[in-house]
């Protein structure tokens, strides 16, 4: 298992260090001017001072050069500042993560809660009107994009019915409390966790399925096991393949954002941010954000497949 | 066994029982009709279709002030816009403009995957090593994320859009044409039309990219649906199709401010519905077709 890990690993790294040039390609041979980003407009355009910049900023040094530079840098956890405003990139891409991982952290828990329970109970009753019912309703789920779903709630529940608040992450001018909190999360955890709780029920309702009818079900059940322990511990166990899979396919999304609802939610996040960069032009705050998902997305992989050994015995890696 | 046992063995099939065989296509398509989400799904696609193609481009462009932001009435069924633009006709001809943006989008993203996956398969080697690290890289990044980097480089455009979702969506044709020759390059057919001269690209085009096309089928209706998805998102972001020019896009951008949200609620809920009743009919054709083309029930009456 430790070598597989490893190995892995060492895969990962051309495929890493490829997502890096990528991104560096992608700013060092971006359109216009990377030096205008830094002088203010009453400044002018002074040959000078853009020479200054130019050698300051290392743009006169050769791609190579400027790509190791760069990485050497970006290896110590400096991700440059913001073109725009001049903040560390670093530290707004790690508020923006927070507030994103919290957001879809609660959405996919709110998925697997009423999504998984639901697949089994869907595979339980095959061919029921309850299954029908589920069923139809999962498919409604995974057709229907999320973000205008999103528009949807926040006209309806938001702005109609006033039920939730309408953006943000708190209230601007209160102090921080819990309840505000709860109150901004609750609407868009609820619309992303419909994706969740309808891709879940689909594959475990299938998953189930397939194991539902295997001969050590049978056995458990000849044994005498309460039906209850037959389908949690020996059928649900040996379904959790798909459902793994689900998940950590939802990984890079809690890193990445949901990018399009958060917006709609004016909730502060990395979807909220990249398109703030992207709005803006901001190349190292786009830089940045790409980087840390890429990175994730293969560790997400890695972390799935370690994930499959762990609940399924029967995958041996070697 | 004796002589006589031999001859007689082999009983006449009666005539009748020909006709009732029907070709893999033909059950394909019973069951493709027999699917009633996916029968409902087409008809909303041809309604929508027909009115997307209907639509005024004069009536959608034309403005007028004195009429701006008037809600729906007899004169203007779903009300005007900001500046006096019909929303009917708007959201119409905004459908043309989403529709062809999916379609071609699509396309582009086929070509593109069907080119690369068949050069990996069929060569293998370093050109499927280089090919297969290029899609691993592209495939580590969310579609939109990636839109999002290049919509700023490029700027916004409704050309550079299609292209732009092309490029960054052929990895799913890559890997299932890729799967395909894979399977194939070693069959005795193929080695066949090998030994007869056949060229490379002959071979590709008439022994291996049929037995291709029911995948290709599924991705490409799914395919649609998510391009007409990311056209939606883009433009919504105001970073995609750029007004006047209308597309079910742009309309929404109207709902970014809370307060036009609400008070001209009409200029975006007709193509948020679009958006959404077309999305899910093309997702429910796709789920239809993978049905009827699972080789699984290709026994089945």
């Amino acid at each position: 298992m430790t070598r597989y890990i490893i190995r892995r690993l060492l895969i990962n790294i051309p495929v890493l260090l490829g997502i890096t040039v990528l991104v560096f390609l992608f700013t060092a041979l971006a359109p216009g001017d990377p030096i205008a980003a830094y002088i203010r407009p009453e400044m002018g355009d002074n040959p000078i001072l853009r020479a200054q910049l130019t050698k300051e900023l290392g743009l006169d040094q050769p791609l190579p050069v400027r790509y190791f530079r760069w990485i050497s840098r970006t290896v110590q956890g400096d991700l440059g500042f913001r073109a725009v405003g001049g903040q560390p990139v670093a530290s707004t891409v790690m508020n923006a993560l927070r507030n994103s991982s919290i957001l879809m952290l609660t959405a996919l828990a709110i998925g697997c809660l009423v999504g998984i329970p639901l697949g089994i109970i869907s595979a339980l009753r095959q061919y029921s009107r309850t299954d029908f019912v589920l069923t139809t309703l999962t498919f409604l789920g995974i057709s229907t994009p999320s973000f205008l779903l999103g528009l949807g709630g926040l006209y309806v529940f938001g702005l109609k019915l006033k039920m939730f608040p309408i953006g943000g992450m708190v209230t601007p001018g209160q102090p921080f409390s819990m309840v505000d909190f709860l109150q901004h999360l609750a609407l868009p955890a609820l619309i992303l966790s419909a994706g969740y709780v309808a891709s879940l029920m689909r594959y475990t309702r299938s998953s189930m399925l397939e194991v539902i009818n295997a001969t050590y079900v049978s056995t458990a059940r000849a044994k005498g096991l309460r039906e209850r322990q037959v389908v949690l511990i020996h059928a649900f166990r040996n379904a959790l393949i798909p459902i793994i899979t689900v998940i950590g396919l939802a990984l890079p999304e809690m890193v990445g954002g949901a990018v399009i609802t958060e917006t709609v939610f004016s909730w502060p996040g990395m979807g909220s941010l990249l398109i703030e960069g992207v709005s803006g032009r901001d190349y190292p705050l786009v830089m940045g954000i790409s980087l840390l998902i890429g990175i994730t997305v293969l560790f997400a992989n890695l972390l799935t497949d370690v994930m499959y050994a762990f609940v399924d015995p029967r995958i041996r890696y070697n | 066994m004796t002589q006589s046992e031999l001859v007689t063995q082999p009983k006449v099939e009666p005539v009748q029982e020909v006709k009732a065989i029907s070709s893999p296509t033909r059950k394909a398509l019973r069951r493709f009709r027999r699917h009633r989400l996916a029968m409902f799904g087409v008809c909303v696609i041809i309604i929508l279709v027909i009115a997307a193609l209907l639509g005024s481009e004069t009536a959608a462009l034309t403005q007028d002030l004195k009429n701006a932001n008037k809600p729906p009435s007899a004169q203007f069924f779903f009300g005007t816009d900001r500046t006096g633009r019909d929303v009917f006709a708007r959201t119409l001809v905004g459908g043309r403009v989403s529709l062809m943006v999916g379609l071609v989008a699509v396309v582009f993203s086929t070509l593109i995957g069907v080119t690369l996956g068949a050069l990996a398969g069929f060569y293998r080697g370093w050109v499927d090593m280089v090919i297969m690290r290029l899609v691993d890289m592209v495939m580590s990044f969310p579609v939109i994320v990636l839109l999002l980097c290049v919509v700023a480089l490029v700027g916004p455009g409704i050309f550079k859009i299609m292209v732009m979702i092309g490029m960054l969506t052929w990895t799913t044709p890559c890997r299932i044409m890729r799967a395909q020759f894979l399977a194939l390059r070693e069959k005795e057919y193929v080695e066949a039309a090998r030994t007869i001269g056949m060229d490379d690209f002959s071979i590709a085009i008439k022994h291996i990219l049929p037995n291709a096309i029911a995948p290709l089928l599924v991705y490409m209706s799914f395919g649609v649906a998510t391009a007409v998805l990311l056209e939606a998102g883009l433009s919504y972001l105001g970073l995609g199709v750029q007004p006047p020019t209308p597309s079910w896009g742009n309309m929404l951008n109207t709902a970014r401010s809370i307060s036009t949200m609400e008070r001209t609620a009409w200029q975006w809920i007709p193509p948020a519905i679009c958006t959404v009743l077309f999305v899910m009919s093309v997702n429910f054709v796709g789920d239809g077709i993978r049905d009827a083309l699972d080789p699984r029930a290709l026994n089945e009456k």
